[in-house]
């Protein structure tokens, strides 16, 4: 297969590396060096895919970053990646990618029909075209419009690359390894900075690499390679290609995104597909360049016509050229340079200047090259349907304001230059208050926000020795700061072709009776007569107008299209564009992938997984887990077919009628100490602390400020000074901040230290009427009778050697105990409670029976303490003292909280005995009433008892305390239920608590 | 991303904090007759200043003390930080 529009020497591709790869599933070849666009303009592919809102046919019009339509669907190692652009993804072997935005093909479109229906796409369609009928939205037009729209398929697979994220400090970021990064880079470096270069493309050298300079003695490009080669060898200089910094964020924190294997046909092992890179800069340079910008005439996005840049960097760098008849249009000297290297190659440009008589050293040589030059002309309208073939063109007046002479000439490109605009993205990004600059008709930033400066074409300095110089300077003078050393280096001497002014000619006129659709903004399908029309309909502010249009939207963020859209509106408006000003510019600069973004905090990495000493011990024996917070806890463990609800009834039971153990590691504990810890807890539980004796545990309910039930636990007094706390699992860090702000803010005087404990202890609750005899045969030493260990009594043990504590406390509302080893003995004790309560039928339970036993005794847990609730409506009001004052108590006298039908728990049981209640049903007096039916309130945890074998739920309702025995409905709409209900005790199980204390 | 100079550990990210709200804010006394109004404002009435603004901070990733960080809401400068027990 023949690249016709290759040449046969030149450029910076490997012409030793022949490489194949597949576009819309033919296959082509091309160079390693290549990206996907040069070499499919080498082998004279020119459409590669269909406009976002018509499908007309587009091909590629930049050459990197600046491109707004070459996008691409890549599948590489078997994994779909939309939204790429063609003109920077690199060719690797095997490489397959395909055109989005068309079907069935890019060849033959349907969609296109949307470009003769072109009136009903006008500016804002998307709120006009599909209002009406209100029926068809759904149905009809969203799902068209969704097939119609948008820059690719995201795969719904998994993810198999890996993507990493990294922090680093820096003196210096410099983001750009143009002329002004090299040179500042360079000079910075000098003086020992910590620098970051950063380059977006492959190559480092920026225009260097495309452009007729000498620096020194040598070539612009081999003085890039030159510097960037030394910046290599010094240890203070990090350098990154592929690398864009997209987003500048507060207090010079930047983000960088590195493509790390995008170029390879599969990452390597162990290396990541991408990385994101924070970056804390002391200061930033901005050296991002500047863009060639757009002329808008007919039909100018016709597969052919491109930016001028881009074809000489197709030309110098990939050694393709994008015609062989190709017509240069230009209101500046940058056109030239592009029109003296296809003639240096061998090929007849025609060159179409705006200008009336210009004239420089560049201008010049084009005419000693005997390059066929018209001034005063202009491109009217290309022809041509998937790639030019023509253009129709004329001469204008000098007001610019008229065309004549209308002929059309053949051509197979367009290559336009309209000056250059300036990336003032990431200095915008920053807080930089820009400026208009009438000389370049572009903004350059002004006032810096933060410590950030733009040099070089970026900054609107378009000449080499000029960018050099401020560069070195600069470099120099912000690392001096820094690193206090200087070690200055000479600026070379330049020679580079000096350039006349520009035209701020940018808009050809239409002929008369021609209606040609002239775009502005390439990605989104904006044409001048949009605007007009936006303006028409009363849109001025040019942020309404951008969303109106979507001009400057997507992924383009308005890199070509901006500068012409101001100068339409402020054209119609009779305004200068720095009065229209620009639309903001937001982070990121150019896509990046949702996986970077991510980085590792996927699946089981989103949050780290906490497991428990006996983790390994409930595996074994076929604990199924659930998510506690970070935890994984037992729910169950399955025996043979066993169902989750066979399963917890089994293990709920025997805990009732036997023992059971539960690991209880995952409870928060704080170890409380200090003279001062008793009057602590004192002010931060609801109930009297200061009496609390050594040795004993007391339940506490703690409130945040607002009366709200915050968490509840118990405490024990260890010893005078000591205390150990336990939270809910949930809650644990919380408590742990509440306690600290209270002790550093509040209350510093109180002499206490707090610290987490959750992680040093083990914990094993054995629950049952048996649980005093496995206690027994653990400590045979102790005396744990309901006299030696009473309930709520704490005791210190030798459990086979290893130092326990004893708590006699309970959750299930029977006897019950709680074991707390060191972790690191955690699984010891765990076999050992195991081996022992064999012989009184012990068996594990998980947190479903855990539940059950809780909720049928009444006991309140995370979902009745859910940050809506007070004691009272816990049945709490028992445990807040009257006496002393704490957190929270003023809010609990409110008007609200006092109200003779606050709500309140209760019991729920159906009244078949049978039906099961969704947790979330409401509580109902009328199952009938209308729509929306008056809730009482609603019903908070369900469980199977295993008491009374039958149904039960917790209920917070309205006069909760006043509605026992009444019968009413519980309503799932969710589940489409209605339950007759009757309303019991929230105590259904052992109302008195005698279990406990027997 | 915020670079707030802890006064016990230095320069620190933003992600090794938790923000506290209102450094102004004082808790009533405990054991001292506090009108309704007066509670109310304690409990629910914060302002929310567009400009300097002195505010609680908890270095939650590090040393955990909480710390005062007086910041402009509107620019993000941040003038100063304090330790919990220095008055701003």
């Amino acid at each position: 297969m023949s690249e016709k529009f290759r040449l046969n020497k030149g450029g910076l591709i490997n012409r030793n590396k022949k490489i194949s790869f597949k576009f819309n599933g033919k296959k082509y070849f091309g160079y390693e060096g290549d990206t996907l666009a040069s070499a499919l303009i080498a082998n004279g592919v020119h459409l590669v895919g269909r406009s976002f809102k018509y499908h007309r046919p587009r091909g590629f019009f930049g050459a990197g970053v600046d491109e707004p339509y070459a996008i691409v669907q890549m599948n590489r190692n078997n994994e779909v990646d939309p939204n790429v652009r063609a003109t920077e993804q690199e060719l690797f072997e095997g490489l397959e990618a395909k055109s989005v935005n068309c079907w069935p093909n890019v060849d033959f479109d349907i969609g296109a029909i949307n470009n003769f229906l072109g009136k009903f796409f006008p500016a804002g369609f998307y709120y006009k075209t599909f209002m009406w009928p209100k029926s068809f939205w759904y149905k009809v037009y969203e799902p068209i419009i969704r097939k119609a729209a948008g820059f690719g398929a995201a795969s719904i697979k998994h993810d198999k690359e890996k993507y990493e994220h990294k922090y680093e400090y820096c003196d210096l970021l410099i983001t750009g390894s143009g002329p002004s990064g090299l040179a500042s880079a360079y000079a910075a470096a000098k003086n020992g900075a910590k620098i970051i270069l950063a380059e977006d493309k492959s190559r480092f050298g920026g225009s260097l690499l495309t452009s007729e300079v000498t620096i020194g003695n040598q070539s612009g490009q081999e003085w890039a390679e030159k510097i960037i080669s030394e910046l290599k060898s010094m240890s203070n200089v990090v350098i990154k290609n592929r690398s864009q910094v997209f987003g500048y964020y507060d207090h010079n924190m930047l983000v960088m995104s590195e493509r790390i294997s995008d170029h390879l046909p599969k990452s390597e092992k162990y290396i990541p597909k991408q990385r994101l890179w924070y970056i804390r800069a002391k200061e930033v340079i901005i050296s991002s360049g500047s863009i060639e910008r757009p002329l808008v005439f007919g039909n100018n996005d016709t597969p052919g016509v491109m930016l001028s840049s881009a074809a000489k960097e197709y030309l110098k760098i990939y050694g393709v050229i994008v015609g062989k008849k190709p017509l240069v249009f230009t209101n500046n000297d940058s056109g030239y340079e592009t029109a003296i290297e296809f003639k240096k190659n061998g090929i007849d440009p025609i060159v179409l200047d705006t200008r009336k008589d210009p004239n420089s050293e560049i201008i010049k040589e084009a005419k000693d090259l005997n390059i066929n030059i018209k001034t005063s002309y202009v491109v009217v309208t290309a022809k041509g349907y998937k790639k030019v073939n023509s253009a129709d063109i004329a001469k204008i007046s000098d007001d610019k304001k008229n065309i004549s002479n209308i002929e059309n000439i053949k051509c197979d490109c367009i290559c336009v230059s309209g000056f250059w605009t300036p990336t003032i993205h990431l200095a915008s990004q920053s807080g930089n208050k820009t400026k208009f600059n009438e000389e370049i008709d572009a903004f350059i930033p002004s006032q810096s926000k933060q410590k950030e400066t733009t040099l070089g074409s970026a900054n609107g300095t378009f000449t080499l020795e000029e960018t050099l110089k401020t560069s070195f300077d600069k470099g120099n003078e912000l690392s001096k700061q820094i690193t206090n050393k200087e070690n200055k280096v000479s600026v070379p001497t330049v020679v580079e072709k000096k350039s006349s002014n520009h035209d701020k000619f940018w808009c050809v006129p239409l002929p008369k009776g021609k209606n040609y659709k002239r775009f502005l903004d390439f990605q989104n399908d904006v044409a001048v007569s949009d605007i007009q029309l936006a303006l028409r309909e009363g849109y001025r502010s040019i942020e309404h107008v951008k969303r109106y249009t979507t001009l400057g939207m997507a992924t383009d963020q308005g890199r070509t299209s901006n500068l012409n859209g101001l100068q339409l509106v402020s054209d119609i408006e009779n305004k200068v564009v720095p009065q229209v000003g620009h639309t903001t510019f937001r982070p990121p600069y150019s896509p990046v992938t949702i996986g970077a973004i991510v980085g590792r905090e996927i699946g089981k990495h989103s949050k780290p997984t906490r497991k428990s000493p006996m983790h390994f011990w409930h595996e074994k024996n076929n604990a199924v887990f659930v998510d506690a917070g970070v935890w994984l806890r037992p729910r169950y463990y399955k025996q043979g077919n066993e169902n989750l609800f066979e399963a917890s009834k089994r293990e709920a039971k025997n805990v009732r009628q036997n023992v059971g153990v539960c690991d209880v590691t995952t409870l928060g504990k704080i170890d409380i100490k200090g003279p001062d810890a008793a009057e602590l807890l004192n002010r931060v539980y609801t109930n009297a602390w200061l009496k609390l004796p050594v040795g004993k545990a007391r339940y506490g309910v703690m409130l945040r400020e607002d009366g709200i039930v915050m968490d509840d636990g118990t405490t024990t007094r260890i010893s005078e000074n000591h205390y150990h706390m336990t939270t809910t699992t949930a809650q644990a860090a919380n408590v742990l901040s509440h306690l600290e702000y209270y002790l550093q803010l509040v209350w510093p005087e109180l002499n206490v230290n707090v610290v987490s404990s959750t992680e040093q202890w083990a914990g094993a609750a054995i629950a049952g009427p048996k649980s005093r005899d496995v206690l027994q045969k653990l400590f045979p030493d102790l005396d744990v009778s309901n006299e030696g260990l009473p309930f709520m009594g704490y005791m210190e043990g030798n459990l086979f050697g290893v130092n326990a504590k004893i708590f006699r406390i309970s959750f299930s509302g029977e006897l019950a105990y709680e074991v707390n080893v060191e972790s690191d003995n955690g699984n010891f004790m765990w076999e050992k409670i195991i081996e022992i309560g064999n012989e009184f039928n012990i068996q594990p339970y998980g947190t479903e029976a855990l539940s059950t036993l809780r909720i049928e005794m009444g006991h309140v847990a995370g979902s009745e303490l859910d940050g809506r609730t007070i004691p009272y409506d816990n049945s709490l009001e028992g445990l807040v003292s009257k006496k002393k004052d704490f957190i929270g108590k003023r809010s609990l006298s409110k008007t609200a909280y006092i109200a003779p039908d606050r709500q309140k728990i209760v019991g729920v049981v159906p009244l078949d005995k049978k039906t099961s209640i969704p947790e979330g049903s409401y509580i109902v007096k009328d199952a009938k009433a209308k729509l929306p039916n008056p809730k009482l309130g609603h019903v908070s945890a369900s469980c199977w008892s295993v008491e009374y074998d039958n149904p039960f739920s917790l209920a917070i309702i309205k006069d909760g305390k006043n509605m026992i025995g009444q019968k009413l409905f519980a309503l799932s709409p969710l589940k489409n239920k209605t339950i007759p209900v009757e309303i019991v005790s929230s105590h259904y199980v052992d109302p008195k608590g005698e279990r406990v204390r027997s | 991303m915020l670079h707030i100079k802890c006064p016990h550990c230095g320069l620190r990210s933003q992600n090794e904090f938790s923000y506290g709200g209102d450094a102004a804010v004082k808790r009533p006394e405990l054991n001292k007759e506090v009108s309704d109004q007066d509670w109310d404002n304690f409990v629910y009435l914060r302002k929310s200043p567009a400009g300097k603004h002195l505010e609680l901070w908890q270095h939650i990733s590090g040393c955990r003390q909480w710390i005062k960080v007086e910041r402009d809401t509107l620019t993000h400068e941040i003038f100063k930080t304090l330790k919990a027990s220095e008055e701003a």
